[in-house]
């Protein structure tokens, strides 16, 4: 997994939702080992932007790169997205969901991938949880196992669309506890919230709503 | 590759554990079936005729009821954007849920179909061929079938959206399945050239269906 300083470059981005311009013109970069929130009022086009990072959707103009991107690895294999869903099947056991994840989101071979699926299951406090099918769960638990894919395969960056939601104090601190140590370690994290989470080298970028349809 | 089978073994675990659509899909053969001589009345002749007609489309029907879902749930729970974001191509990820509906659902129905023939007093002699031309057949049904379901996947009810647009694409597939049946049942001969295109639009589909269905998803996912 090797730690690596890496640059999120996103340069001079427009993204249009059909014919209006949510994101206009926007440039930013953000280094290894700091967190970016993203601030701003419903519709100010959060989400819009981490589906654009996340390569779902393309953008109109500009670009997003990572610099440097040594082994030429497709920008969609090195970022953790975590979006309103949580990414999991209700028919399976929580630790079947999380080690699928694991081995699926990472080259790591089978051993390695059982040992960082159960350090994720152990982070969120889902150990004693592991052998039920993820349908018993309750809303935060199933957000908790959503989000225990970002430590099940190492991936440098990671965009969060209001990951809070559904969270309780204790495992909003487990959430920015695990960011604050992936930022320790050099990657970097995106987040769109509304809740303060106490993250350490975070910067704000406010987004402000690109005007009325045209 | 490694993770494409993960991703084939997923998908048949929760098709066992869910069982719904699979047992949906056989129940529904079953069924529609078992209302032709009802509806035809008990001329033997004439239903050991028209069998492996009857038995082909309502197969097609069946596997139809199935397809909503080779992406629907996985959209629905957010799995496919996860999906979209490994190391595997979307077409491979499109390939590998398709594969595992044919051997969730094609198959099953496939092997179904000789049972349900007894009940259309279907040529004996003819029954291996027409599991034969429906186990070709069937990864037909279910590549060019996620085409059509992962362009109505954002569509509300879109299941007879699906049919208007999957039905279609299946024709070729019913009478290359049709003629080499018939071909065995009336002795013509002329069955190894049927059954030999009916290879020839699986494998055809094979490799269009992922292209496809990956195309479409990408605008799903947007």
């Amino acid at each position: 997994m090797g730690i690596k300083v890496v640059h999120l470059i996103a340069d001079q981005l427009v993204i249009m939702r059909g014919s209006r311009v949510i994101i206009d013109t926007l440039s930013f970069t953000v280094g290894g080992g700091e967190a970016l929130v993203l601030a701003g009022a419903n519709g100010a086009g959060k989400t819009t932007l981490l589906r654009a990072l996340a390569g779902f959707l393309p953008a109109e103009h500009g670009a997003i790169r990572l610099d440097p991107n040594q082994d030429d690895t497709a920008l969609r294999e090195r970022m953790h997205v975590i979006g309103h869903t949580n990414g999991i099947k209700s028919s399976l056991t929580v630790r079947e969901n999380i080690l699928f994840w694991a081995s699926y989101l990472s080259h790591d071979s089978s051993s390695d991938a059982m040992h960082r699926a159960d350090h994720a299951l152990d982070h969120f406090g889902l150990t004693t949880l592991q052998d039920f099918p993820a349908q018993y769960l309750s809303a935060g638990q199933k957000r908790r196992l959503g989000l225990a894919r970002l430590l099940a395969a190492y991936r440098p960056v990671w965009l969060l669309d209001e990951p809070t939601v559904s969270l309780d104090t204790a495992s909003a601190a487990q959430l920015a506890a695990a960011v604050n140590g992936h930022t320790q370690s050099g990657g970097i994290v995106i987040a769109a919230t509304h809740m303060p989470l106490g993250l350490e080298r975070a910067r704000e970028l406010r987004l402000t709503s690109a005007g009325p349809p045209q | 590759m490694n993770q494409f089978w993960k991703l084939v073994a997923r998908d048949l675990r929760l098709a066992v554990r869910e069982g719904g659509a699979v047992g949906t899909a056989l129940g529904f053969f079953l069924v529609v079936v078992a209302l032709m001589p009802l509806g035809l009345g008990p001329d033997l002749n004439l239903l050991s005729r028209i069998a492996s007609g009857v038995l082909w489309i309502a197969l097609l029907l069946a596997a139809l009821l199935s397809l909503g879902r080779i992406f629907e749930t996985d959209y629905d729970d957010g799995t496919l954007e996860v999906l979209a974001t490994g190391a595997l191509p979307l077409q491979a990820v499109t390939a590998a849920k398709a594969l595992a509906h044919w051997l969730s659902t094609g198959i099953p129905l496939a092997l179904l179909a000789p049972l349900l023939g007894i009940l259309l007093n279907l040529d004996l002699k003819a029954t291996p061929a027409l599991v034969a031309t429906m186990l070709a057949g069937t990864p037909a049904v279910s590549f060019l079938g996620s085409i059509g379901a992962a362009l109505t996947l954002k569509a509300r009810k879109g299941g007879l959206l699906l049919a208007l647009v999957v039905l279609p694409l299946y024709v070729p597939t019913l009478i290359f399945g049709i003629s080499a049946v018939s071909a065995v049942t009336f002795g013509t001969g002329a069955f190894q050239a049927s059954f030999l295109i009916l290879v020839a639009i699986s494998l055809a589909s094979v490799v269009i269906g992922p292209i496809a269905a990956a195309a479409a998803l990408r605008l799903q996912l947007e």
